[in-house]
């Protein structure tokens, strides 16, 4: 009896560590499939230089530029007013049914297909405020799209805190809003890092909400102001992969401009942990 | 002349009934206790001396306290400032990741003062009255999570002297402490006397018999009896009280 008992938990187990060790696997797999296809490709002047010869030689710079910049705009959209709404959701709103409504729109919002976001940015900011095809007008609609990670994690991250914290400020004669910036802040700053490493990540990646709102099928000029348009690695890939006039030539260039992709966000999450890692190195509990 | 006098205070959570009926008179420059079993009131009242449950939401009081002749609930009163007046120290060691300099100096700076000299020379003050500063001389930059548990209770109680207050609130502050942290903390109530006011929240008889100077037994919401700690715990007048401290029930 008790040996069966052993020999079902232990096959459990084993197909437990199979799953496990597959995710691993597969994960692995995909990236060395990208290193071997796209390392040939991988160069200084790939990285450094525009697309050449219908695409199918040169390298992917301006692409490169853009996703840059487009990271950073929609950052400076999402992170400011994600984490100031955190805040307000968590510290200051009464958990009355307007926070349950606010929090229930939210997630709702980070239910909405990005492509519909797309859409939107497009009726919005491209013609109604007549951003056009714009560097402004796709980190706006990139913003909104992880403004619900921003607010979540913010959110999150705050109410892990201790209201001792809280109170002992409080005691000692500080307002709200000093103990919010000067205690409950620095304590939550590295979690809320987290929300801008996953929102960078999926910035990056996305295509459907820059495809009508900024990103350029082939611009070799890099862009001068936020009004301009700009090249986008993913959209770049898409175009790499489905619509040149060679694609069998352009494949390589597809792969590798997914390699400096995802090296570009394992870049910027490495960073975005250091950063957690030297802010958090204080808050030992 | 009393320092804080409370007229007639009722307390609510809601509907719930905490406080009921408190008047009492606390004189400066004495210690006093507030003992009885648990979830009868003791903190709650506390933290009415210093508007903590002002915190708390849905609640509601009546009545009067007066901290120097004042009215602490009156609507010209700003609170921030009676906090610097009324110092609390909390039952769990509670300081911030900061560094041990920081911390002390964290209720300085949040009140305006920017003077570097006069914040490192209060800073030192304030450790050495929390008989604190000969074990952190060395180490003020270090984060105050690397002290013990009793240091980071006088950690908080420097915290709370920084401030310069009159008043010094605690709430079980040797409750989750080891003996022999607790009898510093005794010790420096003692000494610390001599500037402040003390109220103290305690579970423990013997810590109440032995830093006090009043006692204030609270059963259920009200003050059941409320004197010397000498006659309490010698000869007190109402049979609860009694029980209570011979441990009868509690
Ligand atoms: N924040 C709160 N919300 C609702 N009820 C509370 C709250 N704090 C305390 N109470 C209730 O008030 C009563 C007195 O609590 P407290 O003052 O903490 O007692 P004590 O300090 O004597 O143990 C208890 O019944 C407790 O459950
Ligand atoms: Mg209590």
């Amino acid at each position: 009896m008790k040996n069966l008992k052993q020999q079902k938990q232990a096959a459990v187990f084993w197909i437990l560590r199979i799953m496990t060790w597959l995710v691993v696997g597969i994960l692995f797999w995909i990236l060395g499939f990208l290193l071997v296809k796209g390392m040939g490709v991988l160069s200084w002047e790939f990285i450094t230089t525009a697309p050449k010869n219908e695409m199918t030689s040169g390298g992917i710079f301006p692409a490169i530029v853009g996703t840059l910049c487009l990271v950073t705009g929609s950052m400076l959209v999402a992170f400011p007013i994600g984490v100031m709404s955190g805040i307000y959701l968590n510290e200051y709103a009464r958990n009355g049914w307007t926070v349950r409504f606010i929090r229930i729109m939210t997630n709702n919002l980070s239910s909405i297909p990005s492509i519909v976001f797309g859409l939107f940015g497009m009726a919005l900011f491209v013609n109604t405020l007549g951003f056009g095809d714009s560097i402004l007008a796709g980190s706006l609609t990139l913003g909104l799209l992880v403004l619900p990670i921003v607010i979540r994690t913010t959110e999150e991250s705050l109410k892990a805190i201790p209201d001792t914290f809280r109170n002992g400020s409080r005691a000692l004669g500080a307002s709200q809003l000093q103990t919010i910036y000067k205690v409950v802040l620095p304590i939550a700053f590295p979690n809320i890092m987290t929300g801008l490493i996953l929102s960078i990540g999926r910035v990056s990646g996305e295509t459907a909400p820059i495809l009508f709102t900024v990103a350029a099928y082939f611009l070799p000029k890099l862009p001068t102001s936020i009004f301009d348009q700009v090249m986008a690695l993913p959209y770049h890939l898409y175009v790499l992969a489905t619509s040149g006039t060679d694609l069998e030539a352009a494949r390589p260039m597809a792969y590798g401009t997914a390699l400096v992709l995802i090296l570009i966000v394992l870049l910027m999450n490495i960073i975005a942990g250091i950063i957690r890692s030297l802010t958090s190195k204080d808050y030992v509990k | 002349m009393s320092i804080i006098s409370t007229k007639n205070v009722d307390f609510y959570y809601g509907d719930f009934h905490a406080l009921k009926g408190i008047s009492m008179e606390i004189e400066p420059n004495t210690v006093t206790a507030f003992i009885g079993p648990s979830g009868c009131g003791k903190s709650t009242f506390l933290r009415l001396m210093n508007r903590m449950n002002d915190l708390i939401d849905h609640t509601r009081m009546t009545g009067e306290i007066l901290i120097e002749g004042q009215n602490i609930y009156d609507k010209t009163v700003r609170v921030d400032e009676l906090r610097t007046k009324v110092g609390m120290v909390f039952q769990k060691p509670n300081p911030f990741p900061k560094s041990i300099y920081e911390n002390v100096a964290y209720g300085l700076r949040v009140n305006g003062i920017k003077d570097k000299d006069l914040i490192t020379h209060t800073v030192e003050e304030s450790l050495r009255n929390a008989a604190l500063w000969n074990e952190v001389k060395d180490k003020l930059k270090k984060s105050a999570f690397e002290l013990s548990g009793g240091q980071q209770q006088r950690l908080c109680i420097a915290r709370a002297l920084a401030i310069k207050p009159r008043i010094l609130l605690m709430d079980e502050p040797a409750s989750a402490l080891d003996p022999l942290s607790t009898s510093k903390i005794e010790d420096l109530i003692f000494t610390l006397k001599n500037d402040y006011t003390i109220v103290i929240v305690t579970h423990n008889m013997q810590q109440a018999a032995r830093v006090s100077d009043k006692t204030a037994f609270f059963y259920l919401g009200e003050l059941v009896e409320f004197d010397d700690t000498q006659q309490i715990f010698l000869k007190p007048k109402i049979e609860a009280t009694q029980n209570y401290i011979t441990g009868r029930f509690g």
